[in-house]
């Protein structure tokens, strides 16, 4: 089965090139750019992964953090949140909410790719 | 006996002289036996209510309790000592050397005193960089554009079975991120080259000194609830301790006017509405609208701004941050209620920017005339800022000019130092 994951990024050029290199890598990616789109995206769609910027309009990224956490259907959803350098107090509350990985901006293209088949291991399709 | 120079000290030995125990005389002076314990042994600095009352039942005048001028030195003194205990001072023999060597003790209180200056300075200084919101703002602005850059030059690179349309598409997305990179580069470096003026101008103003108090206090005076005195002691310079006298001053009188219980009770019958409240209590819409933004707790941001526009009181709230300096958005509805005095203005915003968000907000103006009909009339307005979910309809504010991402407003002063990007694709 083909494995979901959710970006959730307000920047377009970042978001595509997520989108283009975990598509090339497999994935399914759907994109939004606004944090209250992206929250109720998650509880509709229920991925496999979130990825989430933490500075988004709408809402921000710890609080979509708190929200999924808070609830059952996506309190074990592995969430990967993208930091900037320099949101150190953000990215405590977001270790302490319970976000699984962080990837710091500007991040490697292979590291992300990684990440994200650490976070969510490929199936072997038989 | 000889008489100690600290109040603590005095306490104990007046209560021994009268065969007083300290459970009774804590009973008596209405505080717990363990702090009594705690003032007789000065290792805590006793309020003016709590010592005139213990003066009261040590039927001893106030002034004799009080420390004197030699008893502020020494408790200066054990302060110095306490914050720095590798140095093993001789804290039990502090009298005697302040008896022997009054000119050394006062030295080295001035040093201690000093050096505690210059660290909050240092912090003060820290905590405006990292809280700069042009610094930040185009930080991010940068690091963002590199982001992008750096992911998509290494797709181009690294992928050698790219399609074309991919292509051409990343090729546009690095032609437009290299686009906002200079400008935000440019603008990075011209804040840099201005921001040795403002450091000379000051390490904050007394108003930014005020407003970080009043924050770190979460904006609500318990002290002033509970009927005790305000300690301002944390404010380093005398302006901004002016400026917080004032506004305890006003709290003082808004606590006794809208107690507490009765006010949070009003508010669950007759609503949030600051007019409504106001009729209630007898009070100024603005005072209930002070009361309402500094609850415990409370979700609900002021700001505050004189004739001038310019603001005099700042409380944030998530998604709806006032400049820390320089002028605030022009569409902000409290200008539009302080050029209409006496008239309410609600309004729906929406905050502009990354992590905007949407409010209602209630705005109002009142004229004073302190000195009477032949003086001048002065103005003030509030603005109350409620946290107001769903939708994405409303006003479109922002913060101030230099930081807000509107890209075609009627009101812009000055260009700000956020670019428009525009999309690749």
């Amino acid at each position: 089965m083909t494995r979901q994951v959710l970006l959730i990024e307000d920047e377009p050029h970042i978001a595509e090139a997520i989108r283009f290199l975990l598509g090339r890598d497999g994935w399914a990616v759907t994109v939004l750019a606004d944090g209250i789109e992206g929250l109720a995206a998650v509880r509709d769609r229920l991925p496999d992964l979130v990825i989430l910027d933490l500075m988004l309009p709408g809402l921000s990224g710890l609080e979509i953090l708190k929200a999924l956490r808070g609830d059952p259907a996506t309190a074990a959803t592995p969430v990967m949140m993208l930091t900037a350098k320099g949101q150190g107090r953000d990215r405590e509350a977001a270790e302490r909410a319970g976000a699984n990985l962080f990837m710091a901006k500007p991040f490697s293209n292979a590291e992300i790719v990684a990440a994200a088949r650490g976070l969510v291991p490929p199936v072997a399709s038989p | 006996m000889p008489v100690t120079a600290l109040t603590g000290s005095r306490v104990r030995e007046r209560r021994l002289a009268l065969g007083v125990r300290q459970a009774d005389l804590a009973k008596a002076a209405g505080v717990s036996a363990s702090y009594l314990n705690l003032i007789e042994h000065n290792r805590r600095r006793i309020g003016p209510a709590v010592l005139t009352r213990l003066a009261t039942v040590l039927g001893i005048e106030v002034g004799a309790l009080e420390a004197g001028a030699e008893g502020a030195l020494i408790e200066d003194l054990r302060a110095a000592a306490a914050g720095d205990a590798g140095a093993r001072a001789e804290v039990d023999r502090v009298e005697d050397f302040v008896g022997r060597f009054p000119g050394w003790a006062g030295v080295l209180v001035a040093g201690h005193r000093r050096g505690e200056q210059l660290e909050r300075a240092v912090a003060a200084l820290n905590e405006r960089i990292a809280h700069d919101p042009h610094l930040s703002a185009a930080l991010h602005e940068v690091l963002s554009a590199v982001s992008s850059v750096r992911s998509t030059a290494a797709i181009l690179a690294e992928t050698e079975d790219i399609e074309p349309e991919w292509r051409a598409r990343f090729h546009a997305n690095l032609h437009g991120d290299s686009e906002r990179l200079a400008v935000g580069a440019e603008a990075l470096v011209a804040y840099l080259d201005g921001s040795d003026q403002a450091a000379e101008a000051g390490i904050s103003s007394p108003q930014e000194e005020m407003d970080g108090w009043l924050a770190a206090q979460g904006w609500h005076l318990g002290q002033v609830e509970r009927g005790e005195a305000v300690d301002l002691g944390g404010l380093a310079s005398g302006a901004a301790r002016e400026l917080a006298r004032a506004w305890v001053g006003r709290v003082e009188a808004d606590v006794a006017a809208m107690p507490l219980a009765r006010f949070q009770a009003a508010m669950l019958v007759r609503g949030a509405d600051p007019a409504r409240l106001a009729a209630e209590f007898g009070v100024s819409v603005m005072a209930v609208m002070r009361r309402m933004a500094t609850l415990p707790q409370g979700e609900v941001g002021l700001v505050i701004c004189d004739a001038s526009g310019t603001l005099v009181f700042r409380k944030p709230v998530e998604g709806f941050v006032p400049p820390r300096f320089g002028a605030a958005c022009a569409l902000w509805p409290i200008y539009a209620a302080l050029a209409r005095p006496m008239l309410p203005v609600e309004a729906v915003v929406h905050t502009l920017g990354r992590t905007g968000r949407r409010f209602r907000v209630r705005a109002f103006c009142e004229p004073r005339y302190p000195d009477g009909f032949g003086g001048p009339e002065l103005r003030e307005a509030a603005m109350i800022v409620e946290p107001e979910p769903g939708g994405s309809d409303g006003l479109q504010v922002g913060s101030t000019c230099r930081i807000c991402p509107a890209g075609a407003c009627a009101a812009r002063r000055e260009p700000s130092i956020m670019t428009e990007t525009t999309m690749g694709f």
